[in-house]
Formats: structure tokens, C-alpha cells, sequence
């Protein structure tokens, strides 16, 4: 019934090469990307626009990040919060440096600082593997918060030592600051994810994302069949960092409006992007965004249902996730390891056989 | 001698003590990798767990009171009388007994054979399960621990290293905690019983079996699983007393357990597989994160104990990947 290949025939390397082969498949994503592009900007309201929107799409791009260098090159990072926080300190230091400058080109910019102090933070991944490596990304966050904290250049010598990101506009748009319009900043934050998403889906299925994979399935077995593990390691470095900055960029400028490095960049966000990817799907696209929307979704639900329907203290709600969302980390990795997007895999394939059960 | 002499002194001693409360909670870590192969990022939230069930049930608080007055509108809190202090660690130890068996029971019996990273992560969402139970069970308000044990500063010393300045210089003595010094001598009884335990009892020899070759030590008979609940009881305990130290010295509070961070670097710089290590590791990052910001810190803005240890484990690494005392790296294809 779904997922009828038959008739699906490809007659040309263009249609055999394209990003989704499936017709229903691509579809399914022109129909999301016209409604998220044609409708939402219309009907989006404050609430929603600052609690569940921008949220959902700047930690979706810290976990395509975190996807590509972990879930695909195997690299396992617990710098995240490290790496976003160069993301908003960059972004900072250019809006203030360039008022003048589209903001496009600032996140990206920033995204590109970020991906050079990656790649001198991965150095240390050609020689150290598995736990050591991760307990040495530790160095990354923990160096980079204090360096933030502790410089005032960072800061441009605020008192307090905070950022705030002043107003700032795309094409005579205001995006940034607090007078920016809800749709505004909605379009922004979706023109760039949409972009780098569907840029991060074909890096993956390229040669490099092939490089990428061949690491971290055995990575001496790479390098014997002629994967140079310096370029792909690094690359992957490079790439995540690019996007984790991006993305810190956009939680600074569209989504806080103003950061303090050790609260906004703290250890927990690098383990909140490391649970996104790991409940979302490990090495899968779509698992960044479905991960990123369930942790984010799901504390905001519990929120309500607790605090606003039975009317509980904040508090202890706040205790009941940590219980929930750590449970849930176990049970997903004792189910299915592979996370959500595995489980949506599966339904692909008992629907391409159904009615038929073999 | 120079007072800046016995200043850098002062701070080699008390970092010495730091390193050695690093080395209790990478103890814990150092048992269960070499058992089961897993890297339980979770050992500094079961210090914290068992600290505060032991301060509940030295005061007597009802457990899930919160809960229970939020569910059912009622407002209890104590039960009205506490235990005394050795009841409450017997009962701790208890429930960290209990808490090993029921992880093996639901989680652990599933993970098998699963990739090691895979095992991290999950021990990573009991860290976040039992920080969210834990503040449930007991609340989150921070609690002061006593169970006894002297603390402040010793005017022994202070009397007695007063004199070693030279003549008219401004000096008054070294400040080291007394309960560092407490909680060095209990680190180093639960070293020496730990190896007499593993050395010379029929269980220890399990546990040595298992650490050696899973497979081997399922042909001879040993039940993994037993194994395995006895590991995650042994680390609770180590868990417990260092929760008692940690929580005597600074309060019983969330932060307690972000001392599992400052372990890592001190398991790395030690290597995982090896107990000496875990103490030999946890004495250079104690003495070297305090002798930098002695030295160095003060210059660039201080506070760079929070990163110290970590950088210094990152360039050791770089030259040996696989830690002071761990066992060399083999890698085939």
C-alpha cells in the first residue's frame, strides 16, 4: 500500500543520485518543508516561536553536529557545550564588530571560527580512541568555559560579564534583539537548518561521510584500504564543529538574546546534544532532528501536564524528568540502540511488505 | 626556610589530601571496569545517592515526601526520630546492596555483549536517573553530614611549623584539614582491604577470574551475574564512603556529583585497569591542579582548577595513550 517501489523505476544517474529516492519519501519532506515554510510563519505565536520552535531547530543543528562526528566517525565528544559557546562568543564578537553585516554571514562565519578551534581540539583524536578521548573533549569544554569566564575581550569588559546580542537584520529584517518579530526569526533559524541538513545528508552520503563511516567501523581496517585517518578525523572535527558553532550562534543571538558561558554552555548541554543523538538515532539525519524534538518536547509537555494540570510544585517536576529522561536513555539503549529513527526504519519495511507478513 | 617555600609546601600537602578524595571516587570506577568492562560515569551520582540516604536516615526524613504530599495533599516530612550513625550506614549499605541487584536485574542483564561506548552511555542515563530519584527520595535542599568524624583545622601543626620560618618573617603555621587527614587513613584502609579482599578470599578470586576473561570464568562455574551484583555492591560501598567524605567536607548537594568529572581525568591519567593507579593518578592531579594555581593561576585569572586536571591528562595522553599503570594497547584488525 505505502512504500510501493514497483514503477519506481530510475532511467538516469540524476534520479538514481538524488538526495531521496523514494518517491514517497520526497514527498513526505516537500509536503513538512511547505508547510514549515508557507504556513507556520503565519500562525506562529510568541509562546510557541521562543519555547518549542527555535529551541526545536537550533538544537537540532547541535545535533546534526554531534551526529556527524559521533554517530558517523565514531568519535565520541563530550565538548559540545565547549564548541556552542565559541559558536555565541564568535557571533557576539562579529555583531558587534560588523553592525552592518547580514546576519547570514555572521552565523556561518561563526560556524567557521568554531570549526578551526575544532579542529585544534581534535588533534588529540589521531592518537587517543574511545573513553580517553572523551574524557579529553572534557578538556575542550571545561578550557573553553573558563577562557570565556575569564577573558573580558570575550565580553567586550561587560560588568557582568554577560552577553547580550544587540539588534541586528538580514535584507532590512529585524532577526536578533528583543523587538525582532516571531516569523522573522522563525524564517531564519529554518532557512539555515533546512539548508545544512540537506547539505549534511548528502556530506554523509558522499565520499568523505563514506571516509567518515569506514573510521568508525575499525579504523586501522580503513586505514589499510587507503582512508587517510588524519583527513577524515579531522574533517569530521571540522564539520561538527561548524555545525555545533552555527548552532551556538543561533541559541545566542535568535533564541537566549543574551548568555553567561557557564549556565548556557554548561556540561549538561554537551550530555542534553549526546542524549539527543542517542535516543534519536546514532549515524542518521533524521535521528538529530527526531531526538532533538523529543527532548525538547517532552520536558515542555511534562512541564504542563504537571506543573499546569495537577498542579504540582516546579520542583519535583523537575526531579521527575531527570527520573524519566534517564530512564528513558536506558530502556531506549536496551530496546533498540539505534534509537528513534531505527524504530521508523522498521515501519518502512513492514509497510513496504503489508499486507503480506513475509 | 623561606615562608614561600613552606607556602608551596602547605599547598603540595593539601593537595596531596585533595588527590586523595579524587582517588576514593576513581576506586569505585577503577572495580567495576576491571569486572564487567564498564565505564561507570554514574559513581559520583551514587556517592551523592548514598550520602543522602544516609543524612535521611540519620534525621529520620520519610522518603518520596514530596511526592507523596503533591499526590495526596498531605504534609509529612519525619518520621520523628533518626537512627544513630552506624544503624544509618548499615541500612545505606543496604540499599546500595538493593539498588545493585535491581540495576543488574533490569539493565545490566540486557547489555551483553553490547559495544562499550554503547554501556558508557547507558551508565550516563543512570547518572541523570538516580540524580533526578535521589532528589526525589530525599529532596534537593542541601544537607550538613555528621557522622562524627573532626574537622577544621589542626593547631598542632600550625603550632608546630610556626617555628620552621626564618627569623622575622610573618608566618603562622600550615592549615590542612584535620578530616583530609581522616579521609586519607580511611582511603588507605579501604586500599589494603580491597587487595586483601581480592587477594585472599574465594569471591575475590571470582572477581579476578572475571576481570581476566569472561569466558573462561563462566566455563569454570563462576555465575557472572552474582559476579556482577557483588561489583556494583562493592563500588556502592566504596560510593558510600566517599559520599561520607565528600559530604562531610562541603555539604551534601548537587554538586557532589560532579566530583565523578574531576575523577576521569585522574582514571586516565592512571589507566583504568589498575587500583594503584587510581591512587597514584589521583595524587598528581591533586598536587598539580593545586601547584598550578599557586604558581601559575593567580597570574591568568585564577580558578583554573576547573580545567587543570583535564589538559594535564590531554597532553599525558598524547604520549601515553594508555595511562600510567593500564594495560598496553593491542590493536588488530
Amino acid at each position: 500500500m505505502f512504500y510501493r517501489e514497483s514503477g519506481d523505476f530510475k532511467t538516469s544517474y540524476a534520479k538514481d543520485q538524488q538526495t531521496f529516492p523514494i518517491k514517497l519519501d520526497r514527498y513526505g519532506v516537500y509536503i513538512i518543508l511547505a508547510f514549515a515554510f508557507l504556513v507556520v510563519p503565519f500562525i506562529i505565536n510568541d509562546y510557541w516561536e521562543k519555547s518549542v520552535i527555535i529551541p526545536f531547530l537550533v538544537w537540532s543543528m547541535a545535533a546534526l553536529g554531534l551526529n556527524i562526528l559521533t554517530g558517523y566517525c565514531g568519535q565520541v565528544s563530550l565538548g559540545t557545550g565547549g564548541f556552542l559557546a565559541v559558536g555565541a562568543y564568535a557571533c557576539y564578537k562579529l555583531m558587534i564588530a560588523f553592525p552592518g553585516m547580514n546576519m547570514f554571514i555572521v552565523v556561518i562565519l561563526a560556524g567557521l571560527i568554531t570549526a578551526i578551534v575544532g579542529i585544534a581540539f581534535g588533534l588529540p583524536s589521531l592518537r587517543i580512541k574511545g573513553f580517553y578521548l572523551a574524557v579529553a573533549t572534557l578538556a575542550s569544554q571545561f578550557f573553553l568555559i573558563w577562557l570565556f569566564n575569564k577573558v573580558p575581550w570575550f565580553y567586550n569588559y561587560s560588568a557582568s560579564g554577560m552577553i547580550t546580542a544587540p539588534e541586528r537584520e538580514v535584507f532590512g529584517i529585524v532577526v536578533t534583539g528583543p523587538s525582532a518579530e516571531s516569523w522573522a526569526t522563525y524564517l531564519f533559524c529554518l532557512i539555515l537548518v533546512t539548508i545544512f541538513a540537506f547539505v549534511a545528508r548528502n556530506l554523509t552520503r558522499g565520499r568523505i561521510g563514506r571516509s567518515w563511516m569506514a573510521i568508525r567501523d575499525m579504523d586501522i581496517a580503513a586505514e589499510i584500504i587507503g582512508v587517510p585517518p588524519l583527513q577524515a578525523k579531522l574533517s569530521a572535527f571540522a564539520v561538527s564543529s561548524f555545525y555545533i558553532g552555527m548552532s551556538g550562534a543561533l541559541m545566542f543571538g535568535l533564541y537566549l538574546g543574551s548568555a553567561e558561558p557557564g549556565e548556557a554552555f554548561g556540561i549538561d548541554k554537551s550530555f542534553l546534544v549526546l542524549f539527543m543523538i542517542i535516543i534519536g538515532g546514532l549515524g542518521s539525519i533524521l535521528g538529530s532532528f527526531l531526538g532533538a524534538a523529543f527532548l525538547i518536547l517532552v520536558p515542555v509537555l511534562m512541564k504542563n501536564i504537571m506543573v499546569g494540570a495537577f498542579g504540582w510544585p516546579a520542583d519535583l517536576a523537575a526531579h521527575l524528568e531527570f527520573v524519566f529522561i534517564g530512564g528513558l536513555i536506558m530502556f531506549f539503549l536496551i530496546v533498540e540502540p539505534h534509537g528513534i529513527a531505527q524504530m521508523w526504519r522498521m515501519t518502512k519495511e513492514k509497510l513496504r511488505l503489508w499486507p503480506f507478513p513475509h | 626556610m623561606s615562608p614561600l617555600f613552606l607556602n608551596a609546601l602547605e599547598v603540595i600537602l593539601n593537595g596531596l589530601m585533595t588527590g586523595v578524595m579524587y582517588s576514593l571516587v576513581a576506586l569505585g570506577f577503577v572495580l567495576i571496569y576491571k569486572a564487567s568492562g564498564i565505564f561507570n560515569y554514574a559513581q559520583g551520582v551514587m556517592a551523592l545517592f548514598a550520602a543522602l540516604t544516609l543524612v535521611g536516615f540519620q534525621t529520620g526524613q520519610i522518603p518520596f515526601a514530596h511526592l507523596i504530599n503533591a499526590i495526596f495533599g498531605t504534609n509529612v516530612h519525619h518520621w520523628g526520630a533518626g537512627m544513630p550513625t552506624f544503624l544509618a550506614i548499615i541500612f545505606t549499605l543496604g540499599v546500595m546492596v538493593l539498588f545493585a541487584w535491581l540495576l543488574e536485574k533490569i539493565v545490566l542483564r540486557h547489555m551483553v555483549n553490547q559495544a562499550p561506548i554503547i554501556l558508557f552511555m547507558t551508565t550516563i542515563g543512570l547518572a541523570y536517573f538516580m540524580e533526578g530519584f535521589g532528589d526525589l527520595m530525599w529532596g534537593a535542599d542541601i544537607k550538613t553530614m555528621d557522622v562524627g568524624l573532626p574537622s577544621g583545622g589542626s593547631f598542632w601543626l600550625e603550632d608546630f611549623t610556626k617555628g620552621w620560618a626564618a627569623e622575622g618573617t610573618e608566618y603562622y603555621g600550615m592549615y590542612i584539614d584535620v578530616l583530609d587527614v581522616w579521609a586519607a587513613g580511611i582511603a588507605v584502609l579501604l586500599v589494603i582491604a580491597l587487595t586483601l579482599f581480592s587477594q585472599y578470599t574465594k569471591t575475590g578470586r571470582a572477581l579476578r577470574a572475571v576481570a581476566d576473561d569472561h569466558q573462561a570464568a563462566l566455563t569454570v562455574g563462576i555465575s557472572l551475574r552474582t559476579i556482577w551484583i557483588i561489583v556494583w555492591s562493592l563500588a556502592g560501598f566504596v560510593a558510600l564512603v566517599a559520599g561520607i567524605m565528600w559530604g562531610s567536607k562541603s555539604g551534601v548537594q548537587f554538586s557532589l556529583s560532579l566530583i565523578a568529572l574531576k575523577a576521569l581525568p585522574v582514571l586516565i591519567l592512571g589507566g583504568f585497569t589498575s587500583i594503584p593507579g587510581a591512587i597514584v593518578g589521583g595524587l598528581i592531579i591533586g598536587v598539580g591542579e593545586k601547584l598550578f594555581e599557586f604558581s601559575v593561576g593567580s597570574m591568568i585569572g585564577g580558578a583554573t582548577e576547573n580545567w587543570f586536571a583535564y589538559v594535564l591528562a590531554l597532553a599525558f595522553l598524547m604520549f601515553r595513550p594508555q595511562g600510567l599503570f593500564g594495560e598496553k594497547i593491542i590493536e588488530r584488525v
